[in-house]
């Protein structure tokens, strides 16, 4: 047995634990509908400012883009604007690329050897997973805006529109799916997250680097989305009561409404966790892919000078130290030097 | 060598594998040819770096300051501080793995703390223990553990495992570096004084005589006159290169590691003739320096104010002598640290003109700023304006293909100067596949100062992708030359070639170059640069 | 190398902005709804429904599940021609949206809309169902 996510998967079989019975046994709906979701949220903006300002106070002393493409130099070779940007224009544009298109991931291969010699191979299904995760995670938190917002606008309604383009009906005695218009993002979350948990478990070198804190979100976010789809499908809350505090609480008037499914505190406070787990986490990586000095430089150091702010003077080896030592020895050599 | 296993073996014994204990708990076995000796004390005092003294690190004991936790973890902090790259590297990586295979040494070695984000997590442990609060908080859990001296070691052994190529920094989604991490765990050893031999001797060798070998100005002379005795010989030309000379127009820096070892002599004998050649047609006035002798900057594999210090010699020469612009040689840290360290840690050079090529007229907009100039963006310019009176088939009993050395590609992007030029001074020219070439390129294993002879087996298990992919275009064209921009690689890649690739020689991209060169009124060659007959001459 | 200083960093300004822009999005529901309350709309019942007292299954499931129960009654009626819905209590109803949901809930604005809006819910029942016109027979 694997301890690293045996201890994330018995924290967040806690958290369901605390949720629901602090709920369902003791009552406590005030604390799990109300104040836990204003603490969470206040320690998400809080903690996110912290660690980029944190980031944000270091330096950068050098500019050291890796570049992943022909440099510009000489007017007829052709550079690689945006793998090897040389203008702030074209490292935008790589910014994007890496931010939206995980371009980095893209490039990835995988390699084995195979009868003595190195073979390499596309490596697309990390990029794929990936790319499918956190789109999906987008768009679930974006139709959920209908439940934040009174009116809802257009856009939101649009892209739950477009998330439910799909319609999808069993109809068995058994098994009843169909109404309401089921959600492609949760679906996708889902899969997405399990790829990405059991690719933690089943490649050895990726099982083998990964710590709790990489097993631990990925089943807070299995869990948001398993409840999620739950209260949607299966064991349905009352959506009038639950946005009253949902709304209640972004208006600044939490309510308590009667009747909403225990389901849904349990949904909430995951998310909750989540947000205040974020900013002290790996998952930060969402504010720091911005910050990355090897990606958000241009390639033209030789061009445009970089100050270093801390550049201080260093002990150097002088000339005329140089030449002071070893004067004789250039002089018979035909070497000239300074002094005579 | 005699010991060493044949590569079939070698090969085979690669076990990709990860072992069943976790890695904190698996102890580091520092292991006979897969580390470099230590630093000579008499080298860390030259250059007054902390701690010198003598140790070994095979012992128990590696005879630290009695405060050595304390002294790393201020120098952590204030690094962490100083560098965001550092700070940003510590925190975000999610262990997806992508960069897990991309490294050399674990593709030769399958040592899973050769994967890069293993690598990084050595010191990332340490990093959360000390300075984030779910680590003092969480512990182990948390993936924090304290400094030890058993992970000092760990650390140490591991970070001098580490070329600095970043190829694993390409395929990051957030761009991190191990080369960077390499950088920081390196200068904080050198707090405590446990730098390597192979590092130390030659900066304290740059420091006081420009090059890495320590050889003296009058000496470094000589050795240049062999090779115009040597060219002489070839061509019936008597090459005279000018030595610190005042009012040149340019200075040309290039790494000493081509002036002392084969097969970069040939390289250097190269950049005599080229530079011959243009004062000759084009009445171009370069010359050298002995005090600016070294272009490579160990330093750089010591800590950034080492890297400062060796640099700053540049400049201070161009200064003195009164030059346009400088041009650089074929080296791979040399550049990285030009292209990206120079102007910022030296500059600004507003003692330097703009550089522009006096034969051709062409402005070098993208070095307007640091003010120097690749000899191959140098010499593909000249080429292209047909500057150059070439008979490529002088080098029609070669098959090249050509090593993007890491530092011009990932540093730098470097990629299409050098192949226009060997394009276009010999023949015949295969690329080997995509994966291993440009930005992909593999390192020759022996980078970042960590070519010595004691490791030997960890540069030939690191060297082992790149000879792979080498080995691949030898059997389908032939190749049997190996082109490359960089005096390490021309310092380790032929070890690396006869161990893995037999029959595949090592070359400068300018050694070529000077091959297929005309000269004015030279005699009829018949040989190539190294003495060897040249394609239709085997009988004379 | 040791000296401490508080370094001018240039990049400072964008990445406040950045920050700035973030916090904007992601507290966009709270500036958004500033300050008003928006309670759950009031459902009025009509008359006929009051005094029905109860709808064909209990309330409570009738708010979570009325969506369901009419696919299914729209499968019933539209691919099994069965079309009489008897619930756990043994009261038999014709499966029919315009004819007994809508019979006794005629105030579809004020009961069904309203709720639906505030959910955003959009269902389809309507696009065919216009009105509540009684079906001619």
């Amino acid at each position: 047995m694997n301890v690293k996510y045996m201890y994330s998967l018995l924290a967040v079989i806690a958290l369901f634990l605390l949720a629901y019975l602090g709920v369902e046994a003791a009552g406590l709906e005030l604390l799990f509908g109300i104040i836990i979701p204003y603490v969470a949220v206040a320690a998400f903006v809080a903690g996110v400012v912290y660690r980029v300002m944190g980031w944000a106070r270091s330096a950068v002393p050098f500019r050291i883009p890796s570049t992943c493409g022909q440099q510009k130099s000489l007017p007829w070779i052709k550079p690689n604007k945006f793998d090897n940007p040389f203008t702030p224009g074209a490292v935008v544009v790589r910014m994007i690329l890496e931010v939206c298109c995980f371009r980095s991931l893209f490039r990835n291969t995988r390699n084995f050897i195979q009868e003595g010699k190195i073979a390499y191979q596309l490596e697309i299904w990390l990029w794929v997973a990936a790319l499918a995760f956190h789109y999906a995670f987008l768009t679930v938190i974006v139709r959920h805006m209908r439940l934040f917002t009174e009116p809802v606008p257009a856009l939101i309604k649009l892209v739950e529109t477009v998330d439910s383009f799909f319609r999808f009906e069993i109809l068995t005695d058994t098994i009843r799916v169909g109404v309401p218009g089921l959600y492609m993002s949760g679906l996708v979350l889902l899969a997405a997250v399990a790829f990405l948990f059991i690719r933690r478990i089943v490649i050895p070198h990726v099982k083998y680097i990964s710590l709790p804190a990489d097993f631990f979100p990925l089943f807070l976010i299995f869990g948001i989305a398993f409840t999620g789809i739950l209260m949607r499908y299966f064991s349905k809350v009352n959506i009038r009561a639950a946005k009253e505090l949902t709304l209640g609480l972004v208006s600044f008037h939490p309510t308590i409404p009667q009747g909403i499914g225990v389901v849904f505190y349990v949904h909430l406070f995951f998310v909750c966790i989540l947000l205040a787990y974020f900013p002290f986490s790996k998952l930060m990586h969402m504010g720091g892919v911005f910050l990355s000095p090897t990606r958000n430089l241009p390639g033209n150091s030789r061009a445009v000078r970089h100050v270093n702010p801390w550049n201080y003077p260093v002990e150097v080896h002088t000339y005329e130290e140089y030449e002071e030592e070893f004067r004789e020895k250039m002089i018979e050599a035909g070497l000239p030097v300074e002094k005579e | 060598m005699s010991d060493f296993p044949k590569p079939d073996q070698l090969l085979s014994d690669i076990d990709r594998k990860p072992p069943q204990m976790d890695w904190m708990d698996t102890p580091v076995t520092i292991r006979k040819g897969m580390y470099c000796y230590a630093a000579n004390p008499k080298s860390v005092e030259y250059t007054h770096l902390p701690f010198p003294h003598q140790w070994n690190p095979l012992d128990e004991d590696w005879k630290l300051p009695e405060n050595w936790q304390e002294i790393l973890h201020e120098g952590f902090k204030v690094r962490l501080e100083r560098f965001r790259s550092f700070k940003l590297f510590m925190d975000i990586c999610v262990r997806c793995g992508a960069c897990a295979d991309k490294c050399h040494f674990f593709i030769g070695t399958g040592d899973p703390k050769n994967m890069p984000v293993l690598r990084a997590e050595l010191l990332r442990s340490v990093y959360r223990n000390d300075f984030t609060a779910a680590g003092k908080i969480l512990g182990r859990l948390a993936g924090a553990r304290p400094l030890t001296m058993e992970v000092l070691k760990e650390l140490w052994y591991y970070f001098f495992q580490c070329t600095e190529c970043r190829r694993c920094s390409i395929f990051c989604p957030y761009g991190i570096d191990t080369a960077e991490i390499t950088m920081m765990a390196r200068e904080l050893f050198n707090l405590i004084g446990l730098n390597i031999d192979w590092i130390a001797t030659p900066v304290a060798n740059c420091y006081r005589t420009g090059n890495h070998l320590g050889i003296q100005p009058h000496a470094f002379k000589d050795m240049l006159e062999f090779f115009m005795d040597d060219l002489e010989e070839i061509t019936g030309v008597r090459v005279e290169p000018n030595f610190n000379k005042k009012g040149a127009d340019i200075l040309f820096i290039t790494p000493s590691g081509d002036v002392f070892a084969d097969p970069g002599t040939y390289t250097c004998m190269g950049y005599l003739l080229l530079f011959h050649y243009l004062k000759e047609e084009y009445g171009l006035d370069v010359t050298w320096s002995t005090y600016a002798s070294e272009g490579g900057n160990f330093g750089s594999f010591t800590s950034h104010e080492m890297m400062k210090r060796l640099n700053s010699k540049m400049y201070a020469e161009a200064k003195r002598l009164g030059v346009k612009w400088i041009l650089g040689g074929e080296c791979g840290h040399m550049w990285r640290v030009i292209n990206q360290y120079m102007d910022t840690m030296n500059g600004p050079a507003d003692f330097l003109e703009e550089p522009v090529s006096p034969i051709t007229g062409t402005k070098f907009e993208n070095a307007k700023s640091t003010k120097m100039v690749h000899l191959s963006e140098f010499t593909a310019d000249l080429i292209k304006h047909g500057k150059l009176n070439l008979d490529p088939s002088r080098n029609d009993n070669l098959i090249l293909t050509y090593h993007d050395s890491c530092n011009p590609a990932r540093g730098m992007g470097m990629f299409d100067e050098p192949r226009y030029v060997i394009q276009n001074v010999a023949n015949n020219f295969y690329d080997m596949p995509p994966n291993t070439i440009r930005e992909q390129t593999f390192c020759c294993g022996s980078g970042s100062g960590l070519n010595a002879g004691e490791n030997m087996e960890l540069r030939l298990t690191g060297g082992l992708p790149r000879a792979n992919a080498v080995k691949y275009v030898h059997e389908k064209y032939g190749v049997n030359m190996l082109a490359t921009i960089c005096a390490i690689d021309r310092a380790a890649l032929p070890t690396l070639m006869d161990y893995w690739v037999p029959g595949v020689g090592v070359t400068g991209v300018t050694e070529m170059v000077a091959n297929a060169l005309i000269l004015p009124g030279e005699g009829e060659r018949t040989t190539n640069l190294r003495g060897e007959p040249l394609p239709g001459m085997e009988d004379e | 190398m040791n000296d401490k200083k508080i370094f001018l960093i240039k990049d400072k300004k964008y990445i406040i902005a950045g920050l700035v822009v973030f916090i904007a999005l992601f507290t966009f529901p709270f500036w958004y709804n500033s300050g008003k309350a928006a309670p759950g709309p009031e459902i009025k019942l009509t008359e006929k429904a009051k005094a029905a007292k109860e709808c064909v299954m209990p309330t409570a499931y009738m708010r979570a599940e009325h969506m369901q129960l009419l696919d299914i009654w729209r499968h019933s009626v539209v691919r099994n021609s069965d079309n009489t819905y008897v619930n756990p209590s043994g009261k038999a109803f014709t499966m029919s949206l315009s004819n007994t949901c809508l019979d006794c809930h005629s105030n579809k604005a004020d009961f069904c809309d309203k709720c639906h809006d505030y959910a955003s819910v959009r269902p389809y029942c309507f696009d065919c169902h216009i009105d509540n016109p009684k079906e001619i027979k």
